[in-house]
């Protein structure tokens, strides 16, 4: 394993988290700032629920972003570690009777497990073929769990995965209230966002980096380009299954629509709104999406028309995303 | 095994070619696309729907199938070279995933688009009045439609192989593939050769989703799965190949409709299970070249 022969950080990596000023201190404390953030939004935000699914959908964008945005491998499949991680949470919870907590770490270890089994075949090809392999394969996953009825009830979704009261040292939450909801799940995202931040500043994370910025140079400098590349997967594949998971617990039902292609391609866009490659900028992307979505469906029926041509205004004039861009305009 | 004899398998074997058939219309288009413009073009199936839906909207003010194969291409043809005008070619140069984020975005775009004109549920296409019924083709009676795609398919794979082979202009497309600088050195405008090309590429999803229609009907959404399917066929014959297209378009429509005969609940997944194992032995595809996609 030539991941360990890592000797000190790369000078990018170091000097971030050296600057100075506002923005450094920012940077240094990233983790804990969004963790501040998450737990204010749901007192300013206009509808509880929505908040709940803009902190599913938030953690589901980071662990892509880590993918996306950090390693610069575009996956268009990430439909199936989401849904796999949601799919087996609740089939812990519903046909085994997992506790809710067993039931959440079992679909984010399945996330990394369906992540494992699809990266090791789609790092075989390069470039440009990872999209399509990618996408190719969750539509099997799709179609695997869509045959699978008894254990997933096939196009009806996964029904019972009924979360009513939380019993947590000698605490008695009430899991059916929006709020308090919002914030046993923003544990676990708070959490993940500890993790992300460490990763990502850790030398494994400078080298992720470096694949990004020179993959030759980095494979020249003694690191196997292909096993960085499957372990982010798998680290990616790891929060979006929880992020799955927190929402098979949320929506008390998990939705085959939660493995279908457009479930990739929501994370993609969520990505790209924010800005990839930014620490906070994908779970921005999230809240911009499902706003953008729910206002303009206020009006119109047509909302993917609305969304699609923001997404490619996005690709065209502001390919960093907004949060991406901001960061841009702060830095200068 | 009771009741299978070799005439079934015979019939299966040619519902198989006839639906490779659309998978090698698609795969060759997004073929020629990314092996000159190294663009993937996700909005592929988008193109692939607007073909049947613009066709349909031609037999509904009074053109007959006909005219429907001819003008529809053509108008989607036209929506393709806009569209890489406009839209793709400022992106040239930004990195190979701009491109195919935009035409995944467009994709949103296109088929909402359709579904404002023309609601969200579906039409069937009826079968021309000369193409309906069966005929007897040594092995039991199929379907007159069906061969007809196959031999419609055949035609176009034809005509693209002359053009690319045998035309002055199939000379620079195939220069243009190998090494796009040494074509401009040489005084080639290569910008607009890739324009065609993708003109090209769209027209011919655009001719297949109309080939698909009397089969399957028309709905929005009909361009998502070929399109999982159209990569599958393009990894699996390697990208860039035109050789690579027909023969796993083939070889996936036989698999497709050998699984459905079999284990019919396995056939939608047994393509993939295929993409898988030739990941496995042979990562580039079966005419791939190794290493080009780095």
């Amino acid at each position: 394993m030539t991941l360990e022969r890592t000797t000190g950080r790369p000078a990018r990596s170091s000097a971030a988290f050296r600057e100075a000023g506002a923005l450094g201190w920012a940077r240094r404390h990233r983790a804990a700032l969004a963790a501040a953030v998450i737990l204010v939004f749901p007192l300013i935000a206009p509808f509880k629920a929505l908040a709940v699914l803009i902190l599913v959908y938030g953690l589901y964008a980071l662990g892509f972003n880590l993918l996306f945005g950090y390693l610069g491998v575009l996956s268009f499949g990430h439909s199936a570690l989401f849904g796999a991680g949601a799919y087996l949470c609740g089939i812990a919870f519903v046909h085994f009777g997992a506790p809710w907590w067993a039931a959440i770490i079992v679909g984010a270890v399945s996330g990394m497990i369906v992540a494992a089994i699809i990266g090791a075949l789609a790092i075989r090809t390069r470039g440009i073929y990872f999209a399509m392999v990618t996408l190719a394969l969750s539509q099997c996953v799709y179609y695997l769990f869509y045959e699978a009825v008894g254990w997933t009830g096939g196009e009806n979704g996964l029904r019972g995965v009924d979360v009513k009261t939380i019993d947590l040292f000698g605490l008695h939450l009430d899991f059916v209230d929006p709020l308090t909801r919002y914030y046993v799940l923003a544990a676990f995202v708070i959490a993940s966002l500890f993790v992300l931040s460490r990763i990502l500043a850790s030398p494994f994370g400078a080298v992720i980096e470096a694949v990004r910025e020179n993959e030759a140079r980095a494979r020249a400098s003694g690191y196997n380009v292909p096993l960085v590349r499957f372990v982010a997967f798998v680290l990616s594949g790891g929060f979006c299954g929880l992020a799955g998971a927190l929402l098979a617990l949320h929506l008390s039902i998990v939705p085959i629509e939660t493995l279908h292609y457009d479930t990739s391609g929501l994370v993609v866009m969520m990505s790209l709104l924010g800005g990839m490659g930014t620490f906070f900028g994908p779970f921005i992307g999230a809240a911009i999406f499902l706003m953008l979505e729910n206002l303009v469906s206020l009006w119109t029926v047509h909302w993917q028309l609305i969304v699609g041509a923001a997404f490619v205004i996005c690709v065209l004039f502001f390919p960093r995303g907004l949060w991406g861009t901001l960061l841009e305009r702060l830095e200068k | 095994m009771n009741g299978l004899s070799l005439d079934l398998l015979g019939l299966q074997l040619f519902t198989g070619v006839a639906l490779g058939a659309l998978y090698i219309l698609m795969a060759v288009g997004l073929s020629l696309i990314f092996g000159m413009l190294t663009v993937v073009n996700f909005a592929h199936g988008a193109f692939y729907m607007l073909g049947a839906y613009v066709g349909l909207w031609l037999m509904m003010h009074g053109a007959n199938f006909w005219i429907a194969l001819v003008v529809a291409p053509l108008a989607v043809a036209g929506v393709g070279l806009a569209v890489e005008r406009v839209l793709i070619r400022p992106l040239y140069g930004r990195g190979i995933d701009y491109p195919l984020l935009l035409t995944f975005g467009l994709s949103y775009i296109i088929v909402e688009l359709v579904r404002v004109a023309f609601g969200n549920t579906g039409y069937p296409v009826d079968t021309p009045e000369a193409l309906q019924g069966a005929v007897d083709i040594g092995v039991g009676y199929f379907p007159l439609y069906r061969l007809f795609v196959i031999a419609a398919t055949a035609v176009i794979l034809a005509a693209l192989w002359f053009f690319l082979e045998k035309t002055s202009f199939g000379l620079i497309i195939r220069a243009g593939a190998r090494d796009p600088q040494i074509v401009r050195v040489l005084g080639v405008d290569v910008s607009r050769v890739w324009l065609i090309v993708f003109g090209l590429g769209t027209g011919i999803a655009a001719l297949a989703g109309l080939l698909s229609a009397p089969l399957q009907g028309v709905i929005p959404e009909m361009g998502g799965p070929i399109l999982a399917e159209a990569f599958v066929v393009v990894v699996v014959g390697g990208m860039g190949s035109l050789a690579g297209a027909a023969v796993a378009g083939l070889l996936v429509g036989i698999v497709v409709s050998m699984t459905s005969l079999f284990a019919p609940e396995m056939s939608r997944v047994a393509i993939f299970a295929l993409m898988a194992i030739v990941l496995l032995i042979r990562p580039q595809g079966f005419f791939g070249r190794a290493g080009l996609m780095s």
